[in-house]
Parts: structure tokens; sequence; C-alpha cells
């Protein structure tokens, strides 16, 4: 047969359609719903001691939604055909109703929000800077330079009521991207209700890990000490939210075991071969059962501050690590096996080419410069306010 | 020249059917086909394919399928005793230059040909996020490929592989009846150059049809009745141990 | 009720900003979907036109018969019967449009008999076949008439 097929294959089925650059887009959509639910706590269910990282998660999501589509793009056979999605969008598709959860998402929640929020710096800016960026920051008033305290008060309402719309599409922007797959019959590595909901989750688990990370370097950056409240806050629901996904992930994996039907045997033989490194060691030992093993110690164990630094940024760096191997495991490991059930074939990621290694590389730094300067355009905290 | 009656009206007759329907056929003529007319299937007799591979081959001519990819292809099996759920199974090139000869053995023994089943609730079509996927109103499904965006989500939701990208197109691409052969009245090129008449093109709606006796008179089956796609692609004599 | 609509000024441009949005992506919409998309269903109507024009390599046996009625007669008496033409002759719909300008080409019986008749357990046990010593290293053309093989 063919190199790299293992048994039998249906002679269309050897080459892999979808890349490792498919594996990025839930990865990063995932960090975006996170990364704002996070920041939804503190709005919505006035967790001060999550305030400090609000805007920083408001702005993190937003790099990296901008970032969402391009490993996309890259993808399609067609990019430059790829606005027919929005123009004539098949109802019964699960990717067509996607492309309109995602312009909601960024439009009417992410951007709204972020705009509401910083209105005042906006205008201040506006009417303070000099230069090109005086007529960036007046472009973004939209014209009105009213901040009166009764204006920033219907702001606040407005922003809680988008917060509060914000949490369902959140979890639609990526429990869709879970449907996308779930329900894709021909698959029984993807065909199951839990698809969206331990996408969710799990994209919460990265999410609020990515901010734990990015809050931590930010302040190391600027020099400053790291809320310990704040992180202490957002640690322990990570924690939270790691058992409820790791229950999931479980009760997916038991119930197939206990059921042995048709798919089984052929996806157990998978798991414990070409999938046993990511799925196995990566996805499971490293990157679910250490992290929440760490945070569990932080939880029950009373420790320095120092010493809980480090543990919560090892854990969350290990989390964001699995969390990218689940990605894998479920875009590649469900194309590495024949829907005969009677064989595998390998996945050949190539370095240099459009689909391969280095543009996903080049795709996972991209939110970082695109955060840096949205970190510079709308600074989150009151020290970096230019006078 | 000295011609008798016989050769004259040979002649003319020859001249009739040459300028009539098949170089109607030849040069497309196309003002005579009315979709409403027809729904198009297959029957496929697995006991008499000889997996000669004659179809795969006419299907690539006909068509220009890629080297290496697959509108239709032949599966060779061997189940061996009781043990319907690991029969072994090859398709060498898809069958394109046939088989190499297996000697005789105990093991049950047979071919599949295979292809696009243009499932009536087709979930390729389903996953279409564009539109460029569609199953035309006399039952056959479709690629605009000047409308694919190439996303493959169509190549993922196919349960039976017949689908892949074309790899200088970019557009999703699979068998399509021979859609081009069917309106003008001929039958596709698969089961013109099917050797044992294993393949035969069906028209459902035509009741002259020999499907309905096929359909009637024999133990038929589809490929996954399971993926509840209204497969149109009737096989005689499936094994059960055929994925 | 006048303050609230001062105070929020901002919302109603930004409620602007949206309507704009939302009237120049239907407009693009107008424009830019193509014809006769949706005419039967959610799919561009001319595709169906598009692969219908595709040209045709394989003219079927009813042309082929129309010239060759000497082969076609001696075939169909014979077991090769439902064995069309260009099941072994290949495609020639060009050689049947332009019998000059395209000949047909006779196909090595080697291959193209041993594909069919070559003996394997899967092929059905009715079916004739051999083994790879039965010719003696003879040609099949030279035992077997093509058209009607039976001996």
């Amino acid at each position: 047969m063919a190199p790299g097929v293992q048994g039998f294959m249906y002679p269309n089925e050897v080459e892999l359609q979808w890349s490792v650059l498919i594996v990025l887009y839930p990865y990063i959509t995932g960090l975006v719903a996170g990364a704002f639910i996070l920041a939804s706590l503190s709005r919505i269910f006035n967790i001060a001691a999550v305030k400090p990282i609000y805007r920083l998660s408001l702005l993190t999501a937003l790099a990296f939604l901008l970032v969402a589509p391009l490993p996309l793009q890259l993808h399609l056979g067609h990019p430059e055909r790829s606005f027919e999605m929005y123009l004539t969008p098949h109802k019964t598709s699960a990717m067509a109703m996607f492309g309109f959860v995602y312009l909601w998402y960024l439009l009417v929640v992410l951007l709204t929000e972020i705009w509401l929020d910083y209105r005042g710096d906006i205008v201040r800016l506006a009417e303070s800077r000099r230069g090109p960026m005086k007529w960036i920051y007046a472009a973004l008033t939209l014209g009105s330079y009213n901040v009166s305290p009764e204006s920033r008060r219907i702001d606040d309402r407005v922003g809680w009521a988008v917060t509060l719309i914000g949490i369902p599409s959140a979890f639609l922007l990526h429990g869709y991207v879970g449907f996308i797959f779930g329900s894709v019959k021909a698959n029984p590595w993807w065909s199951t209700p839990l698809m969206p909901i331990v996408f969710l989750f799990s994209a919460m688990v990265s999410g609020i890990a990515a901010v734990l990370v990015i809050y931590q370097a930010i302040t190391r950056i600027r020099g400053r000490e790291a809320d310990m409240a704040c992180l202490d806050t957002v640690a322990k629901y990570l924690f939270y939210v790691f058992i409820v996904d790791f229950s999931l992930e479980m009760l997916d994996l038991v119930h197939r075991t206990y059921e042995s039907n048709e798919s089984f045997r052929a996806l157990d033989f998978m798991v414990h071969t070409r999938l046993f490194f990511s799925q196995i060691v990566l996805q499971i030992y490293l990157g679910t059962l250490l992290p929440i093993a760490l945070l569990a110690v932080t939880q029950v164990v009373k420790l320095r501050a120092p010493v809980r630094r480090v543990l919560y940024s090892t854990a969350a760096s290990l989390t964001l690590t699995g969390i990218l191997a689940m990605r894998w495991n479920v875009v590649i490991g469900g194309q590495l096996f024949s829907k005969s059930f009677l064989g595998y074939t390998t996945y050949k990621m190539e370095f240099a080419t459009r689909e391969g290694l280095l543009p996903a590389i080049a795709l996972m730094i991209l939110p970082f410069p695109i955060l840096w300067v949205l970190l510079k355009l709308l600074p989150p905290w009151e020290e970096q306010k230019a006078t | 020249m000295d011609m008798n009656r016989r050769e004259l009206l040979v002649g003319v007759g020859k001249f009739i059917i040459l300028s009539g329907s098949a170089r109607a056929a030849l040069n497309g003529d196309t003002e005579t086909y009315n979709m409403a007319e027809h729904w198009w299937g297959m029957t496929i007799d697995v006991s008499k394919c000889i997996g000669c591979g004659n179809c795969v081959r006419a299907c690539a001519a006909e068509n220009g399928v890629p080297k290496g990819y697959f509108r239709t292809w032949v599966e060779r099996y061997q189940v061996n005793g009781g043990d319907m759920e690991h029969p072994r199974v090859d398709s060498p090139d898809g069958g394109f230059n046939g088989f190499p000869p297996r000697g005789p053995s105990n093991a049950k023994s047979f071919f599949v040909p295979k292809l696009c089943n243009h499932c009536a609730d087709s979930p390729c079509v389903q996953s279409c996020p564009v539109g460029a996927t569609f199953d035309s109103p006399d039952g056959v499904v479709l690629v605009d490929e000047k409308y694919c965006v190439g996303c493959r989500y169509c190549i993922q939701a196919c349960p039976y592989g017949c689908r892949y990208l074309h790899p200088t197109k970019h557009t999703a691409d699979k068998c399509t009846l021979c859609y081009h052969r069917i309106t003008k009245g001929l039958t596709t090129a698969c089961c013109e150059a099917c050797p044992t008449g294993a393949r035969k093109l069906a028209d459902l709606k035509n009741p002259a049809d020999p499907v309905h006796e096929f359909l009637r008179d024999n133990n038929v089956q589809i490929l996954k009745p399971q993926m509840a796609t209204r497969a149109k692609v009737y096989y005689k004599d499936l094994d059960g141990a055929v994925r | 009720m006048k303050k609230i609509l001062r105070e929020s000024e901002h919302l109603v441009r930004l409620a602007l900003l949206a309507a704009i949005l939302v009237v120049a992506f239907l407009a693009i919409r107008k424009a830019v979907v193509p014809a006769g998309f949706g005419r039967y269903g959610h799919y561009r109507a001319p595709a169906l036109d598009d692969i219908r024009a595709r040209p045709i390599s394989f003219a079927g046996h009813e042309a082929c018969e129309a010239c060759h009625d000497e082969q076609a007669k001696a075939k169909s008496q014979g077991k090769h019967a439902q064995v069309s033409c260009e099941a072994c002759h290949g495609p020639l719909a060009a050689h049947a449009d332009d019998p000059d300008a395209h000949k047909a080409v006779k196909p090595d019986p080697a291959t193209l008999c041993m594909r069919c008749h070559a003996a394997d357990s899967a092929k059905p046990k009715s079916f004739p076949q051999v083994a790879g010593d039965h010719a003696g290293g003879e040609s099949c053309g030279g035992c077997h008439n093509p058209h009607s093989p039976a001996m």
C-alpha cells in the first residue's frame, strides 16, 4: 500500500485534508472565549479581585480573535472566494453559520465592549495627543467627545448588557467550533454531542491559563508586582474549570471504552500507537493531570507568594501545551484512521509550505505583537496613561 | 460505383444513425433533456465484478481524474470464515491496473466497486458552507468548481471516502455520475467499460428501467445504511463484511 | 428624555455606523452573488450547464456499431456479447467523430486479456479464468477471436 499506511484505507483517505492550521484555529478561538469569560467574571459577577486583568483579558481576546481567521485563509483552496460564506451562506452548514457567529462576536460583543469601556481614555487621548496618533484616536471617538459622568454611566450600563450577552456569545463562539466537528456523523472520533461542551470547557481552561501567563509576563516586563489576590482568584477558577473539563474528557473516554462499539477498537489502537505521545503523554499526563495536581497543591497548602507564582505559571504553561495537544488529537487524530476502521495513515506535516509548521508557528506568535500594539494604543492600567 | 439496394439501405441507415442520436450526443444536443423526468442512481452486482479495473481506467480517461485520486475504485475483500469484523482488504492504486492475482484459498474473496453514492440525503451537501456542492434536480450530487472555496468540509462529511481535493484546481472533486454523458442519453464511462455488466446506470423515474426489477427480485444493500444518507447506489450480493 | 438623548449621542453614532455597514454589506451582496444562484436550490444553476459541457471521450457502443456492423454481429453471437467495444478498445469518441483523423489503436492482448481472465481467487467461480501458463507463451489472439472468443 501507499507509504505511511497501515492496513486498508479508502484510496482517497490516505492524504489528510485538515492540517496543523486547522489545529490552530480552535486553539486560538478557544483562547479568545476563555479570556473573555474571565473578563466577564469581573464585570457581571462583580468579582473585584479579578478587576486588574479585566482590560488585559479583553485586549488579549481581541488580539487572538483578529488572528483566528488567518489559518483558515491559508488553508482554503480558494481564499479569494472565502467571502462567499457571507454572501451565500448555506444554512444547513455549521461552518457557514459560524462565520456569522464570529462576526457577531467580534463586532457586537468584543469591539463594542472594549469601545464602551475605553471611551473615556479614547476621548482624553484624542484631545491630548498630537500628530498621526491624534487622528487615530479621533476616529475611534466616532466624532463624539462627550465624556460627562452621565454619559459614562450610560456606557457602563450598556457595557454591562453587552457583557451579559457576551457570555453566551463566547459560549456560542467556541461551542460552535466543537459543533463543527461534533456534527460530522461520518467520523466517530468527532461525532458526539459532548464535543461542543468539551471544546468549550477546554477553551475556558486555555483562555484562563493564557491570561494568567500573559499577566505575569507583562507585570514582570513593567517591573511591577502582580496582584496576588487577582492571581490567586484566577488560578482558583482555572482549577475548578479544569476539574470539569477533565471530568468531561474522562466521561467521553470511559463511555467509548465501555460501549466498545464498531469504531472503538480502531480508535483505541490509534490512541495507543500513533496518538500515544500527543494524547497520553502531552494531553493527559503533562497537560491535564500535572497542572491539576500543581494547582491542587496551591489550593490546599499555604505557600508563599513567590512559590505560588512559579506554580501558577508552570501549571498555566503546561495547560496551554496540553490544550494545544488536545486540538491536535481531535483534528489530526480524526483523520489518521480509515472510515473503514481497517487502517491508519500518517500525517506528513511539511515545514515551509502554505500549510506547514512554519506558518503555524508564525500565526501563533502573531497575536503577541498585535497585543503589544493594542496595549500601546489602549493602555489597560492607570499608571500607563499618557499625560 | 455500383451499389446494390442492400448497401444503399445500410448506407442510409448509417447516415441516419450517425446524424441522429449519436452525432447529436457527440455534439452535445441537450435540448431534449428534462431534469424533472429523471432520478439517477446505479446498480452494482457484486457477484459479477471481476476486478479488472476497466471502470477505474475509463472514469479517469473520461473525466480527467488526476493520478492518485479516485472518483471510482475497486476493493478486494478476503473474509475468513465467520470473522466478519476483520476482512483483509486491498485496493492497489484503487484497482487502476487491476489486482495482482492471489492464488486459491479457503477464504471467501470478492471484489466491490465503489463510487459516490449520490445520496438523496447527502451529508456532504448539508455541510457545504457556500453552496458549491449540491444535489441536482435529477438526483446527481455535483460540485461547482467555480464556486468551491476548498474548505474540505464535504470531504470530511462523506462517510464513504469518495471525495478528494483536486491537486491543481484546489476544489473538491468526485464522481459526477458522468452527468455530461447521462444527460445526452449515454451511460456512464464506468458502466460502458464494465465487461461483465456488474455496473449499470439506473434511472429510477423511468418505468422501463431494469432497476425496478433489480430492486424487486434481489437482495439489495446500500453501503452504511446506519448513516441514513439514502444512498442511491444499490448493491446485489454485498457481503456483510464490506465496509 | 432630551438629556438621555444628548448623553447617549455617541451610542447613536455607533448604531449609525452599524447601519451603514449592514447596508454596505447588502449592497455588495446584491452586486456580487452570481446570476442564477438559487434557481433550483442553494447553488449556482449555471453550474449544471458548465458540467454538462464537458467533452465526451467514450462514444458508447451504439456509435461503434453504426459503422462496424460486422464486428458487432460477430460479437453479439459470442461470449463477449455484453462487452462493449470501448471496454477493450478504449475511449473512441474522437474516432467516431472523425474516423480518419483519429485512428483506433488495437489493444495489446497480453495485458488486456489477462486483466479480466487471469486467475484470481476473488473472481466469481463461474467466470472463465486461466493460469499464467495457459497459452504457453503464445498470444491470446493466436487461438481466440477477441470478438467471439469461444473455441
